[in-house]
This record gives structure tokens, sequence and C-alpha cells, in this order.
């Protein structure tokens, strides 16, 4: 049983612990800001303005819980919390790599080829994946990370509930709707495995406990997930895109950072 | 003490959230605690919703408003995610004030992830449906009253949510 750490001052006092922490608040930092973004491309684009605004509502939030997790690294002594979500590369990045999948051919300002089914696997995916990580975070032993964990929680509950609904509405709907969506469950099927995984420190970060087992979060994932889906695919998620917790990217989070950084890039001293 | 503090509530209780007029961030339940030490003031604050962009804004207003008063040298006033906001600090003015910007206050008994309704702040019926669970603002949802035919708005209730609970 490791005590409960309460502040980042005391975190810092022991080496092992403070290193597994920072690796895992990275990991759910980038995730939940690369989600973000890729939700924000969608803003005027979605099925009807009812979507437009809640998707872009969802979005908005998810970008304020990327913002508390930079800012848990902040007080841990990584620096400010701008820089860290604009001014990393990709191989310094952690979050899961179908995570930063472009959302179809084309951009957003001209011909954005956008597809509807893609997000709403993906969303769900990760808003089940994300609420079982919450509930985790909860029993922290870092205290400031199981306060957020709560916190989010809370707001959270109103995201996955909006993506469960798509997901279920869409696999019962006309023959179009359900071989489309199924093909993006197939999809997502093959690379979301990393999202699960806890990287390099996997170990460390399970025995000081941050958060609970890379095992036990899959199994929970995939007893919710099998309960939504109509026809789910057999066996547990790959990872043919790569493992984006140990770093390794595609190009489309090179495409992405180009893209969110470029008016930060364009001048890094500006006060905003 | 005892007596600046009232002050100090006074003023608070004039502060507006900057998108709900007419709604002071105490009644809100957005206040946690207050510190003074002589002309220094502290205050801790509960954020409402992690996304809500005026959050800074608030943060503003509130030391601006603190510093008016003669006796306060200093203002701090800093997020604290020690304690969580839920849709319950909202106090009875709060409520009150809410209805008169057309806003619902949120419904009394609510299940994390269950759809949930409230009466029309218009003219209470409680024939009204849910439009957009998604409104304006991450904490605020659309209806319509099908009684007097008005659009309104309601705050989200947002309460704590126990582990392994049903999730929609």
């Amino acid at each position: 049983m490791t005590d409960n750490v309460g502040s980042a001052e005391e975190a810092k006092q022991n080496p092992v612990y403070l290193a597994a922490l920072k690796d895992l608040i990275y990991q759910m930092a980038d995730d939940e800001f690369i989600v973000a973004f890729r939700g924000s491309e969608w803003l005027g684009l979605a099925p009807h303005i009812e979507e437009d605004v809640a998707f872009s509502s969802i979005t908005q939030n998810t970008m304020g819980h990327a913002n508390m997790y930079f800012g848990l690294l902040e007080e841990l002594g990584e620096g400010e919390t701008d820089i860290l979500a604009h001014d990393r590369s990709a191989d310094e990045r952690k979050n899961a790599v179908f995570l930063e999948k472009r959302n179809g051919d084309g951009n957003y300002l001209e011909e954005p080829y956008y597809d509807w089914a893609l997000v709403v696997v993906r969303q769900y995916f990760y808003e089940e994946l994300k609420r079982v990580k919450l509930d985790a975070l909860t029993r922290s032993s870092y205290v400031p990370l199981a306060n957020i964990g709560q916190k989010v929680l809370m707001e959270q509950t109103y995201h996955l509930a909006h993506w469960k609904l798509w997901m279920e509405q869409l696999q019962h709907a006309n023959e179009e709707a359900r071989s489309r969506i199924q093909e993006r469950i197939e999809e997502a099927w093959n690379a979301f495995g990393d999202a699960f995984e806890l990287g390099p420190k996997a170990s460390d970060i399970v025995t000081f406990q941050l958060i609970a087992s890379e095992e036990f979060m899959q199994k929970q994932w995939l007893k919710e997930v099998e309960a939504v889906l109509v026809s789910p695919p057999a066996g547990i998620p790959q990872k043919r895109l790569g493992n984006g917790r140990n770093q390794g990217h595609t190009a489309d989070l090179d495409q992405a950072i180009r893209t969110f950084a470029e008016v930060y890039s364009s001048d890094k001293e500006a006060v905003w | 003490m005892e007596k600046k503090g009232d002050e100090l509530f006074a003023v608070l209780k004039t502060v507006d959230d900057p998108e709900l007029p007419a709604v002071s961030v105490y009644d809100l339940g957005m206040i946690h605690d207050l510190k003074v030490e002589r002309n220094i003031v502290s205050i801790s604050m509960v954020p409402t919703f992690a996304g809500c962009p005026a959050l800074d804004i608030i943060e503003k207003d509130v030391r601006k408003a603190i510093e008016q008063i003669d006796w306060v040298q200093e203002c701090h006033v800093a997020f604290s995610f020690q304690h969580e906001w839920t849709t319950d600090a909202i106090t009875d003015t709060g409520k009150r004030n809410l209805k008169k910007h057309g806003i619902a206050p949120p419904p009394d008994h609510y299940i994390p992830g269950e759809q949930w309704t409230v009466n029309c702040p218009y003219c209470d019926s409680e024939y009204t449906s849910m439009e957009n669970v998604f409104g304006p603002t991450a904490c605020r949802s659309i209806l319509y009253c099908m009684e007097c035919r008005n659009p309104f708005e309601a705050m989200k209730p947002v309460i704590r949510t126990g582990a392994r609970q049903k999730s929609g």
C-alpha cells in the first residue's frame, strides 16, 4: 500500500515516484489534447446544428480537461502549459496512436471529406476508456490527480452518454449506417490497443497505485463496449498503427501539430 | 474579522458570472474559502465546469471588486480542485435569479447518466422537452416548453459520481 502523496512538493521527494507520475499524466494530457483537437476540426461540419453545439461543447470541455492535466505537470516542474501543449514534437508525445488519426481526407479549410462513422466510433471508444481510467484515478495515491479524476468524472458522464447514444442509434439504423459503423469498428479494433497501456513505466505506475493495471482497465472497457456493440470483433484491440505510449506515432500526428501550433509557432514570445 | 468577512461576502454577492448576468459567483456556490491577513485577502474558488472559458474573467472580476474596498490592499484569487463544485451548491437566491434570466435551476433529483427533466422557468409547466443536453455553455442545456411555447435553458445537473455508476 502506497501512502497518499498530497502535493507536488511531496511527490518530488521520491524520484522514482515522480517519474512514474509524470509519465502517466503526460499520457492523460496528450490523449485529451489530441482528441479535443480532432474534435475541434469538426466545428461547423457536424451532421446537424444541434450536433454541432453538442460536439463543440464536449470538445471545449475536453480541452479544459487536458488543461487540468497540463496544469499538474506545470506544478511538477515540467514547464508552462502552453509550451507543453504546443511546443513538443511528435516523438515526445504519449497519446494513443488511433486518437491522432485524421478525420478523413482533405482538410478543415478546403474540402474536408471527414467521416462521421470514424468519429462516432473513436469518440465512443475513447469515452468508455476515459470513464474506466477516471474511476481508477479517483483512488490514485497522488491526491491532486485523484481530485481531478473526481471532477472530470462528474462532467464526463454527459460526454459518454452522448457518444453511446450515437453508437446505439447508428448500429440500429439503415443498412448503410450499420455497415459504415461496423467497418470503422473493425478499423478501430486494429489500432486502439495501445490506449490501454501505461508505457515503459507501467509497473511503477501500478505499484505506486497511481491508476489501475492495464489488464484491469482493458477488461472493464471490453465489458462495457461489448454490451453496446452489435457485432464486436473477436479478441482484443490490436496495435497495427504502432504504440503511442512509447512515443511511436504516425505522420497524422505531425500534420496535427503543424496545424494546431501554427499560430503559436509564428510568434512564440507573444503574450495572449 | 467577522465584520470584514461580512463586507467581503456582500461584495462577492454583486460579482456576476459573465455568462449568467444577475447570478453572482457567491450564489453559484463558487466561493470556497476566504482568508484575511491584515489588508490582504485570499479567496479560494471552486471552478464550475473544467472547460469553462469564463474562469479567467471571473477570477479577474472577483479580484477587481474586492480591491475596490477601502481597506483592501491586495486580493489573491485561486481556483482549487480540492473541493468539487456541484449544482447542489447553488443558493436559493441563485436559483431564483437563474429563473429571472430564463434559465431553469438544475433538477433536485438526478441520477448521473440518466435522463432528467425540469419545469419551465417562465410558466412552471412540467410539460417540457429536452432539445439538446449541450447548450451555449458547458453548464447549460436547451429545452422547450410545450405549454407556453418558449424555448429555455437549464443548468445541467452535476453531482458527485460514485465509482461504478450507471454511465448512460
